[in-house]
């Protein structure tokens, strides 16, 4: 362990995240909603308390190593979360208690979006927006930015990117260099950004909501300035912007860029965890929208077509906007959407869940022992898009969805210890591990009336969902520190 | 600068793991997923696992837009397939491609664009080779570079007590060697470097970088150590590649002994050799050794493809009573074991290989370089062009350029003279220029130097 270099590293990315702090308190300051104070004071703590770990160790060199790199991560995004409370605890609205601000902070940076705060649409805007900011910059994950602006990493800089990049397969690169791959990942994020926003715009939202929308569409976030979410415009054009956005965020950034590279759009038609995605969401789509119209006869088929289609994509790429309660949908659908976010979005995209290319490959495993109960001799090796994947690849994600399933489970017990009952409790820690958001039950809107407890178990939950369970728990196994 | 790798052997992930402290975009072909994945974990460089000479994988790998290919598979047939794919699909501007078998080697016209297109070819046996003689023919050097076609050479020697210059300072050496022309580029004193100037001391122990004109070198030689009479008996264990050439090399000047312990291999050899005896035999072995009369061998020289091998043998010939041991050594945390102490010089096939490829990786016309150190410092032989208007260096004195820190200029070879700097030289145009950089971070400072300024012209 280089704690030197470690330290070092930490300080400089908080001294950096301060600086995101800027804009909204340029925003506090033009609308002057009486937050400007609040937010100077969370500059000067997270800044100086950055340098102070920075400067007693800016000499030390050395590279990171791959354990290093785990803690790093963790570290920051620990960090991170608390310090990015800051602005809701000193402000005089919301007036938030520690576990509620902590909550916030994490939920919004792991792009969960689940709120504790009801009454959004009286918020000062300084804080809408810096709820929206924090989303952004979780979605491509800040770690990414770092490695994209600070040359000094090195192959440090892939050390972090493995540990904090979503998906199985962790060394695939854009580009030969770490630091090009991580700036054409945030040239394609802000490009997707912008399209969105002016997009948003252009369907009728104002620049406030559409600036801030598109922070947490891009990034499969989920938080919105309204309490109603989106379905506060009730507008069909923003909902389409919406769904397109979220199902581009979460389709793998790295087909963006060879179709903007390349200019065409064979790699989308090629990559079979995109046409699984694809196919995905839109066998969803029609189950849901067939079994709204059947059941609810009040319930006009374009109407069905319209929700369906929005919730799926929404609750499918894990982004969790709302235009209305799908959690009172009648027979499964609820609890089959749920279930959808468990797959998430794509490997290397800004979705949550545990990626799509983790079931299609669960699934050819799957296949392979049924041909092998035919074929007993035969050797399968399971393809993806034509090419055979490592076993060792296989054998990673099994490792993947067992752990998971059984974070799953410990998380879900712990939290019905807290007092919740069995639905809420469920649909909570699905939402928070998938980096979702809204839940059935009692957190079907808001999370506001569970337990500190709670809070906190479900802000372990988003962070092991975010950094994919195995990065966190590795700092937990004794022989990682042995050094 | 982009460029393709083919092969993560001992040679591929050396000049990967060079090249990649230099900012350029490397990507890595093997078949190997364990090789390509040790080279992840360690570089920051991109990895493509397949088959090297297959227009699927060189596509994946970005040929499309590379501006140099590199293939140094372990076969050669798989290298020049790779160049002609390269060539044929994808235009790569620079094809370089490890060529071994010196069937290949004697026809030049199979390697032309209409025919097999590659543009350079290494072998880094026959590179190996090379440095591995010269190194016997100069006793007491450490390394022996050539520049200008062998017109001239930088030295690296050790000084000792009883030579003349020891405990005196440089200005001095042309007193004591009238008529020689030599300048003393670097001095490396034990992990620091110094650049000399006329009132540097040398000292017992320092490994001291001189340029000279071949004829020269030993005459400068002598200034500081007590010079060793030419290597004559020579023992050379290992009837590999390098070892048979080596040995084919010098069989008519020195008498040689091969030991090769495969019957087969032995034979072979055996067979192509005119004066040189081969022993069949293990070259660890006390007996045999005591027996071919190994105190009084001049060099033993172990060059088998087992470093560990290599190092235990020369450490028994040493104890044995062997003058100077080499040992072919390809991990570098081994040479820093055992050279100075152990074993006298060790020769590591990376630092001997990279020089010729760097010479076309870097901008400005440079012509050769070679690598001095382990990477650390490099020694550059650039051709200035221009005049003095587009130029920094044409039409200048030598103290009149402006060199970046810890950089000396050796020597400048017009046409066919050799002259060695001294701080009045003008350098003209056309001139070759040879320089020594002794810290590689500034290696991009001396290449932008040598070029020439476009606006001016």
């Amino acid at each position: 362990m280089r704690f030197r270099v470690i330290q070092k590293i930490l300080g400089l990315l908080l001294a950096i995240f301060s600086l995101t702090l800027l804009p909204p308190l340029v925003i506090a300051v033009l609308s002057g909603d009486g937050t400007a104070g609040a937010f100077c004071f969370a500059i000067a703590v997270i800044l100086s308390s950055g340098l102070s770990l920075w400067l007693p160790v800016r000499k030390s060199a050395g590279e990171l190593k791959l354990r290093d790199g785990f803690l790093v991560v963790v570290l920051f995004w620990l960090v991170l979360g608390i310090f990015g409370a800051m602005p809701f605890l000193l402000a005089d609205n919301p007036h938030m208690k520690l576990a509620d601000a902590v909550f916030e902070s994490i939920s919004g940076l792991t792009t969960t979006g689940a709120t504790v705060i009801v009454g959004i649409d009286a918020l000062p805007r300084s804080i809408l927006f810096y709820r929206q900011l924090l989303q952004w910059l979780g979605g491509m994950g800040i770690i990414v930015l770092a490695v994209a602006v600070l040359p000094m990493l090195g192959v440090g800089g892939m050390q972090l990117y493995r540990a904090e990049t979503p998906g199985p397969m962790k060394d695939s690169k854009l580009t030969p260099r770490i630091t090009e791959t991580a700036k054409m990942l945030w040239y394609i994020y802000v490009s997707l950004t912008g399209l969105c926003a002016l997009s948003y715009y252009a369907a009728g939202m104002s620049l406030f909501d559409a600036v801030g929308h598109s922070f947490s569409t891009v990034a499969i976030g989920g938080f919105s300035t309204h309490d109603a979410s989106i379905g506060y415009f009730d507008s069909v054009s923003v909902e389409i912007v919406a769904v397109i956005f979220m199902f581009l965020s979460g389709v793998n950034f790295s087909l963006h860029f060879l179709a903007w590279r390349h200019r065409t759009f064979m790699p989308y038609r090629d990559d079979a965890e995109f046409r699984t995605y694809a196919a995905l969401l839109g066998g969803v789509f029609l189950v849901c929208a067939l079994g709204l119209a059947v059941s609810r006869s009040s319930v006009a088929l374009p109407e069905a077509l319209r929700m369906s289609l929005f919730h799926t994509i929404s609750i499918g790429t894990t982004t969790g906007f709302s235009t209305g309660d799908f959690q009172s949908w009648p027979l499964f659908l609820p609890l089959l959407l749920l279930f959808l976010s468990f797959v998430g979005g794509c490997a290397g995209s800004t979705g949550g869940g545990m990626k799509v290319v983790r079931f299609l490959l669960l699934y050819r495993q799957g296949m392979r022992e049924i041909k092998r109960l035919i074929h007993p001799n035969a050797i399968i090796s399971i393809r993806v898009g034509g090419r055979a994947v490592a076993d060792r690849v296989v054998e990673a994600v099994w490792g993947f969805f067992a752990t998971y399933v059984a974070v799953f489970v410990v998380l879900l017990l712990g939290l019905i210890a807290t007092g919740l009952d069995q639905v809420s409790a469920f649909s909570a820690v699905a939402a928070c591990l998938n980096n979702l958001g809204p839940g059935l039950g009692a957190v079907s809107y808001h999370y506001g009336d569970i337990s500190d407890g709670a809070k906190y178990l479900l802000c372990l939950a988003m962070l092991l969902g975010r950094l994919e369970i195995f990065t966190l728990l590795v700092l937990l196994t004794p022989s990682f520190w042995r050094s | 600068m982009k460029i393709i790798i083919l092969g993560a052997g001992q040679v591929g992930s050396s000049v990967a793991a060079n090249l990649c402290s230099e900012a350029n975009d490397i990507t890595v072909v093997d078949q190997s997923a364990t090789h390509l994945q040790q080279l992840q974990d360690r570089l920051d460089l991109r990895t493509v696992l397949g088959h090297a000479s297959h227009p699927e994988v060189l596509a994946r790998a970005g040929a499309k837009d590379a501006d140099m290919i590199l293939a140094v598979t372990n076969s050669d047939e798989t290298n020049m397939i790779a160049c002609q794919v390269a060539f044929t699909m994808f235009r790569t501007p620079t094809k370089i491609a490890r060529i071994r078998q010196n069937q290949y080697q004697v026809h030049p016209e199979l390697f032309s664009p209409d025919a097999l297109p590659v543009d350079v070819l290494i072998s880094p046996e026959q590179e190996v080779t090379d440095y591995t003689k010269r190194l016997i023919e100069f006793p007491g050097a450490l390394q022996v570079l050539d520049f200008a076609g062998g017109k001239v050479q930088l030295v690296a020697a050790r000084a000792f007590y009883g030579g003349p210059l020891v405990g005196h300072r440089l200005r001095e050496l042309p007193q004591q060697l009238p008529g020689i022309d030599t300048r003393v580029t670097a001095i490396f004193r034990r992990h620091e470097v110094i650049l000399p100037s006329g009132d540097t001391v040398i000292e017992a122990g320092d490994d001291v970088l001189f340029i000279a004109a071949p004829k020269h070198i030993r005459a400068v030689m002598s200034e500081f150590r007590k010079l060793d009479g030419p290597n004559r008996k020579v023992i050379i264990a290992g009837g590999g590649n390098i070892g048979k050439r080596l040995a084919m090399a010098l069989e008519n000047t020195c008498h040689i002994k091969i030991i090769e312990n495969n019957e087969t291999r032995a034979r072979a050899v055996a067979e192509d050799l005119q004066h040189a005896y081969v022993l069949l035999g293990d070259a660890a072995d006390e007996d045999l050794l005591r027996e071919e009369n190994i105190e009084g061998t001049d060099v033993f020289c172990a060059l088998t493809n087992a470093d560990e091998a290599n190092i235990i043998s020369s450490m028994l010939a040493k104890r044995l009573g062997a003058k100077t041991v080499m040992a072919l050594i390809n991990r570098a945390a081994y040479v820093d074991l055992v050279q100075r102490d152990i074993i006298d010089i060790a020769i590591s096939p990376q630092q001997a290989t990279i020089g010729s490829l760097l010479a076309h990786i870097r901008r400005g016309d440079v012509v050769k370089v070679h690598s001095l150190r382990r990477g650390a410092a490099e020694a550059i032989e650039a051709i200035a062009h221009g005049d003095r208007n587009s130029s920094q260096v044409v039409g200048r004195t030598i103290d009149d350029i402006p060199l970046p820190p810890g950089t000396t200029i050796g020597a400048v070879v017009r046409g066919k003279d050799v002259i060695v700097a001294h701080h009045d030289t003008v350098i003209e145009p056309e001139d070759h220029v040879i320089l020594v950089v002794t810290n590689k971070k500034h290696v991009n400072e001396v290449e932008r130097l040598f070029q020439v300024n476009v606006t001016f012209i």
